[in-house]
């Protein structure tokens, strides 16, 4: 992995097919060892963002630079949690794109998967059925599956979402990991106050509202902006919560 | 055992053990990918293909070929109405197809009779009919080998697909693209109505009693041979219809394999009957 993973974006504008943009004004940049949350309402465009920076989307302006390998962690309600694979079957995923058809996985690559299902500390249920795992389990093998990828970006989409205290707090210590050995991250979440714990943030709704250390761009101006009703301000407005939606359309 | 001695019967007894067990692979991953409406449907509306071949006398492969793509073609036509949705464009094309076939199978013209096209005629397979269905079923059987990984890609996780270098869209028309190749393959022997029965039940019995996607895969193309071979020695034994012996053999095996593992499997969402039997969500 390299240790110099970087992402820059500038003017970036998103369309699906040839419709208007849905995202539009996204310029900012991320360095090795950086997190940025992404915040925003449901439909603001957090996974319109994630698809036009994996290449999946037309991009109608601004360029996007990445010079690392990129994965996509998805949300793990969002597989199909009756398919009859394994946790280790998941993690080798992650090798499939560099492996002939024609050929097994290399056993380098079934070591990588196995060491990386023992850095999430899943290597126990590595046989289990993924979808028999709790939520944070699952998230953690999805993890473990981008760094058999050997991404040095990571876009995480709401890694927290459904997932109980003590998987939280693997998770968490695994992204501290992964950022202390220069990969960037990327996480959308709805967590207000979790975002403040990142190097930086990114508000968006439609457009970039803000991008910045969230110590100076986390304002309630910026968070009204961003959430416009979802958003309720609690403790004299020292703290603001937005709402979650359950609905991930975008 | 008169199968033992004919060479027809034996013929018959190759092509459909061969077909079965291609049919029952291939049936795991329609049925994983919720496309067992998609099946039935390809299978039904390619029946005004084999008229129009058998009235030009040229060979039903053709005849069930050209119906698979004209089908295929309507089908991707009509959903293009988004009012109207996927299953709603399958459900018209299907029934105009089947109607125009069955209505041009009963002109007097037709050499080949109505029966022969729905339920096939697996005891009149000659030997170049063998000699096509084992290289079609050959050919679906390195195609499921050589994609067995994008395909689980595709099947388990089409959000981060693209991310791990598969594109779920290309994997699935490839996959209902093999369909074709199967159904055409199947269709002669088996017919228009039955051939889906050799692809829904014996992956639908082997997704109950495989734990991982390879025993599945192996066990539904087990049973789907072995529904060959017991119906085709039922049909032999008792001289009855050898398609309807067939898929009444394939049925049997999969409430067999419900009876022996009635639960969802371990670890797997519970679905309803209908879904548990690859209807569509």
């Amino acid at each position: 992995m390299s240790a110099t993973a970087r992402i820059a974006v500038a003017g970036l504008a998103a369309s699906y097919g040839a419709g208007a943009p849905v995202l539009s004004g996204v310029t900012f940049a991320a360095d090795a060892g950086q997190a940025v949350a992404v915040l925003g309402p449901n439909g603001g465009g957090k996974t319109t963002l994630f698809r036009a920076l994996l290449g999946e989307l037309a991009t109608v302006a601004g360029t996007v630079a990445i010079d690392a390998a990129t994965a996509y962690v998805p949300q793990t309600e969002r597989s199909r949690l009756d398919f009859p694979v394994s946790a280790l079957d998941v993690a080798l995923m992650g090798a499939y794109a560099r492996t002939s058809w024609f050929r097994r996985v290399p056993a380098a690559d079934r070591a990588l998967a196995h060491a990386a299902l023992e850095r999430v500390g899943m290597i126990e249920r590595a046989h289990d059925r993924f979808g028999a795992l709790s939520g944070g389990q699952r998230q953690r093998v999805l993890i473990a599956r981008a760094l058999v990828q050997d991404a040095g970006v990571l876009l995480l989409d709401e890694p927290f979402a459904g997932v109980d205290q003590i998987s939280e707090d693997a998770i968490m210590g695994i992204l501290d990991d992964l950022r202390a050995e220069g990969r960037v991250l990327l996480i959308a979440t709805h967590d207000v106050d979790q975002a403040r714990g990142w190097d930086r943030v990114l508000c968006l709704r439609g457009e970039q509202i803000a991008y910045g250390e969230p110590s100076t761009t986390l304002t309630n101006a910026v968070l009204e902006a961003t959430y416009g009703a979802e958003i309720v301000m609690l403790d004299c407005g020292h703290r603001a919560v937005a709402i979650q939606h359950h609905d991930h359309a975008h | 055992m008169e199968i033992l001695h004919s060479g027809l019967l034996q013929r018959a007894l190759l092509e459909i053990v061969v077909l079965g067990g291609a049919c029952g692979a291939l049936g795991v991953w329609l049925l994983h990918l919720r496309h067992a409406y998609a099946a039935e449907s390809l299978a039904h509306a390619m029946l005004p293909g084999l008229v129009l071949a058998s009235l030009a006398g040229v060979p039903l492969l053709f005849g069930a070929a050209g119906g698979v793509l004209v089908t295929a073609a309507l089908i991707a036509l009509a959903a293009r109405d988004t009012r109207l949705g996927s299953e709603i464009a399958v459900g018209v094309v299907v029934t105009t197809t089947f109607g125009l076939g069955a209505l041009l199978a009963l002109t007097p013209e037709v050499p080949v009779g109505l029966d022969r096209l729905l339920f096939g005629d697996l005891l009149g397979a000659g030997s170049a009919d063998l000699a096509s269905a084992c290289g079609l079923a050959l050919f679906i059987a390195v195609a499921l080998v050589a994609g067995h990984r994008r395909l689980a890609v595709a099947v388990f996780d089409p959000v981060a697909a693209p991310s791990l270098g598969v594109r779920p869209a290309r994997v699935e028309l490839a996959l209902l693209a093999l369909l074709g190749v199967a159904v055409v393959a199947a269709v002669l022997s088996l017919g228009n109505l039955l051939v889906f029965a050799l692809l829904v039940a014996p992956a639908a019995a082997g997704m109950r009693l495989g734990r991982s996607l390879r025993a599945q895969l192996w066990l539904a193309a087990a049973i789907g041979a072995s529904a060959g071979l017991a119906g085709l020695v039922v049909s032999s034994e008792l001289d009855v219809a050898a398609g309807g012996s067939v898929a009444l053999a394939a049925v049997a095996l999969f409430v067999l394999a419900a009876l022996l593992r009635p639960a969802a499997p371990r670890g797997g969402a519970r679905r309803s009957p209908m879904e548990a039997l690859g209807a569509p969500r």
